[in-house]
């Protein structure tokens, strides 16, 4: 799965989890850039995520993550390995 | 989705358009009560528990007075961990309940100062119920392994829990509601810590014995968290990366699940509990249909997989019995042949003596569930109802949205789990008079008087969106229109049946007007369901064969059927329809079938009624299903 194809799969969780049904989300997004995404709404994002992909992210991942690119990445990773 | 208990897969799926239904509710508040509580009592998932909650919070704003419909009930919560994300859905599923839910927490981490602070948050605001959940790491020398001696440890953590009920109780009038507390499945010696005083293992289970025998008071309850956790999996409950994350106390997952059971606890504490199981039949609990198969075609019993799963369906009701709750049955069915089986099948568990209200008739469903309210003397809140089929479950639901109506599992076998694990008998006790209820309500299997005005049908068979596929006969179809022509007996007009090679026969042949008919609905594919086989002889048309697949009546296909066969006449110059009546003693269902169609009677041959139809003065009813046409010559 490439990077748009992820994007595409994360995007509906993200719309949901921070309640906005029009966030265009780009990978350069950070969570300054969206409103809602604090600490709690994260978790949500990442359990929903993790069912989603069918992965599971470690806490160094979680807490590490700096933009939506990050996110993507780490999804590819473990996608691939 | 698979089914599962962490996805409360006993409720529906939540509607598609979930965000707009959101929107629009927040923009509009008006009478917000039931919709909210119609989107709450559906399988939401945190995200979307959490946009409800905004949902309440913003009607709450605007009028500070309670949210009308819902029934305010503040619960102040402490917690030893991170409890901020239960909040909101907490609060959601407070509406699935009927509650307009306020939740206070406590200051992260104060449990005792909480308790002894006079003038404390939650004190302040007088709740109705306050919930006490500490997990393992809350409750002091629970988790020190091996350390001091063992008893002595469970007997400190006992006194801290109860000093803090004592210091709550004095300061206010409110429920305490205290949690059981499971442990990490992270063993020290293994097998041993069972049996070892001192290990974790070994004192959790000491301390929750020690909760329910002798801390918790008249009144409390308890929120069994350990069991909930079991149920799920220790495995699974515990997130060691969550809780270093964020110390959220169990895997974010969950939250739907425990929200659920704390407020459907709240609500038994409250008197919010359901009396009565309304019980369908076919498929449910037994397999097949009694009116088509027959006292010997039915499956139950030892000996075949599905006939035993049935026989467990039938076991946890005579157990529900046993705890108070009352048994009706509600089905579409000839009465007489309803009964059969509660008479005379040896394998059957169940027996009249058990069902205090026996509906079956051909009225809707949710006009029996009314009657059955009714005749027990119940508010139909007071109900569950348990069904196979999907297209019955969502018409109940759309009527009566009182009615528990729980969504189930494809296989029976996992019927009793589906039901129980729902929590819609919750209860907080269990009193001499629940043991003597079933007895007292009488036993005689009565039959409660039908309402007089029936459902409107008309919306929800609209809300069924089905589509019906009507063909000639054809060489695929020959097998299924033989198996029905065979087994069919209610609504059959003639019950006339015919060979496989006789059918196939049919196929070709000039002097017939035959229709096989397929009923496609928003739950899926019913199948092969109708069949009419009309001798085309010069401009009158007779119809030698009608009949229908019981699964599918009062959906108003037959009038679709008819619209097909007028058509079809008149395109080749028909003048009339004549249809016969010959009565089985099986097909009393169908014994005003040509009258209700619009036919004029014509007397009598015998035993057979014959009816005709004149094709001029006819107008279609407009029946609420697409007709697709699949016009394909037959196969030569």
């Amino acid at each position: 799965m490439n990077s748009d194809e992820i994007l595409a799969r994360i995007t509906p969780y993200m719309r949901e989890t921070f309640e906005n049904d029009v966030l265009e989300v780009r990978a350069d997004m950070t969570a300054e850039d969206i409103e809602g995404w604090d600490s709690l709404s994260h978790i949500r994002l990442i359990v929903a995520l993790e069912r989603e992909f069918g992965i599971r992210f470690t806490a160094a991942e979680v807490s590490g993550l700096a933009n939506v690119g990050d996110l993507i990445a780490c999804i590819s990773r473990k996608l691939s390995g | 989705m698979r089914w599962g208990i962490e996805s409360l897969s006993w409720l529906p799926v939540p509607p598609t358009d979930f965000p707009a239904q959101c929107v629009a509710l927040k923009e509009n508040p008006r009478d917000i009560g039931p919709p909210v509580r119609a989107l709450a009592c559906c399988a939401l998932s945190d995200s979307q528990l959490a946009r409800l909650a905004k949902v309440i919070a913003a009607a709450r704003d605007r009028n500070p007075a309670g949210i009308e419909g819902l029934r305010p009930f503040t619960l102040g919560l402490l917690s030893n961990s991170m409890s901020s994300l239960l909040v909101p859905a907490l609060v959601a599923t407070g509406a699935r309940y009927g509650f307009d839910l306020r939740v206070v927490e406590g200051a992260f981490d104060q449990v005792m100062q909480e308790a002894l602070d006079p003038a404390s948050r939650i004190k302040a605001v007088r709740p109705d119920a306050v919930l006490l959940a500490l997990d393992y790491n809350g409750v002091p020398g629970l988790m020190d392994d091996l350390t001091a001696d063992g008893e002595k440890a469970v007997e400190s953590a006992l006194d801290y829990v109860a000093t803090l009920l004592g210091r709550m109780r004095q300061a206010m009038d409110a429920t305490m509601v205290v949690q059981t507390v499971p442990v990490p499945p992270e063993p020290l010696f293994g097998n041993l810590d069972f049996r070892l005083e001192g290990t974790r293992w070994h004192r959790a289970v000491e301390f929750n014995a020690g909760l329910a025998q002798r801390i918790l008071a008249d009144g409390d309850i308890l929120l069994d968290v350990a069991a909930l956790a079991a149920t799920v999996g220790l495995e699974r409950w515990f997130d060691p990366v969550q809780r270093v994350l964020a110390k959220l106390p169990f895997h974010q997952a969950f939250v739907p699940l425990y929200a659920d059971w704390c407020v459907r606890l709240l609500a038994a504490s409250t008197g919010q509990t359901r009396k009565c199981l309304a019980l369908d039949l076919d498929n449910t609990l037994w397999g097949g249909e009694i009116g088509e198969d027959g006292l010997e075609g039915i499956v139950l019993g030892q000996g075949s997989p599905e006939g035993e799963a049935f026989l467990a369906v039938q076991s946890m009701a005579l157990t529900l019995r046993e705890r108070g709750i009352l048994l009706a049955v509600c089905s579409k069915n000839d009465d007489a042949r309803a009964r059969e089986p509660f008479r005379r099948h040896p394998d059957m568990l169940l027996r009249e003596e058990h069902i205090s209200v026996f509906q079956a008739n051909w009225s809707d469903k949710a006009t029996n569930l009314e009657s059955i309210a009714r005749t027990l003397g119940m508010g139909l809140d007071a109900l569950v109802f348990l069904d196979d089929s999907p297209a019955e479950r969502h018409l109940v639901r759309l009527a009566l949205p009182q009615v528990w109506v729980p969504e189930l599992p494809d296989d029976p076998s996992r019927y009793p789990q589906a039901l129980l694990a729902s929590g819609c008998f919750e209860s907080v006790a269990f009193t001499a008079d629940d043991r003597a209820r079933a007895d007292r309500y009488g036993a005689n299997a009565r039959r409660g008087a039908l309402a007089q005005e029936c459902r409107d049908l008309e919306n929800y068979l609209r809300s069924l969106e089905m589509t019906a596929v009507l063909g000639p006969f054809d060489r695929v179809g020959s097998a299924r229109v033989f198996q029905l022509i065979g087994r069919t007996n209610q609504f059959n007009l003639t019950t006339r049946r015919y060979t496989q090679a006789e059918v196939e026969s049919m196929t070709t042949d000039p002097t017939l007007f035959t229709l096989q008919v397929r009923l496609r609905d928003r739950f899926g594919d019913n199948g092969m369901i109708s069949v009419v086989i009309c001798g085309i002889d010069g401009d009158i048309w007779t119809i030698d064969t009608w009949l229908m697949s019981c699964r599918v009546i009062n959906r108003r296909v037959e009038e679709a059927v008819l619209d097909e066969m007028v058509a079809g006449a008149k395109a080749r110059g028909a003048r009339a329809l004549v249809g016969h009546y010959i009565p089985s003693g099986r097909n009393e269902l169908v014994a005003g079938h040509y009258e209700a169609m619009g036919f004029s009677a014509g007397g009598k041959d015998g035993e057979t009624e014959v009816w005709t139809l004149d094709l001029d003065g006819y107008s279609s009813r407009l029946p609420p299903i697409t007709v697709v046409r699949c016009d394909e010559a037959p196969a030569a």
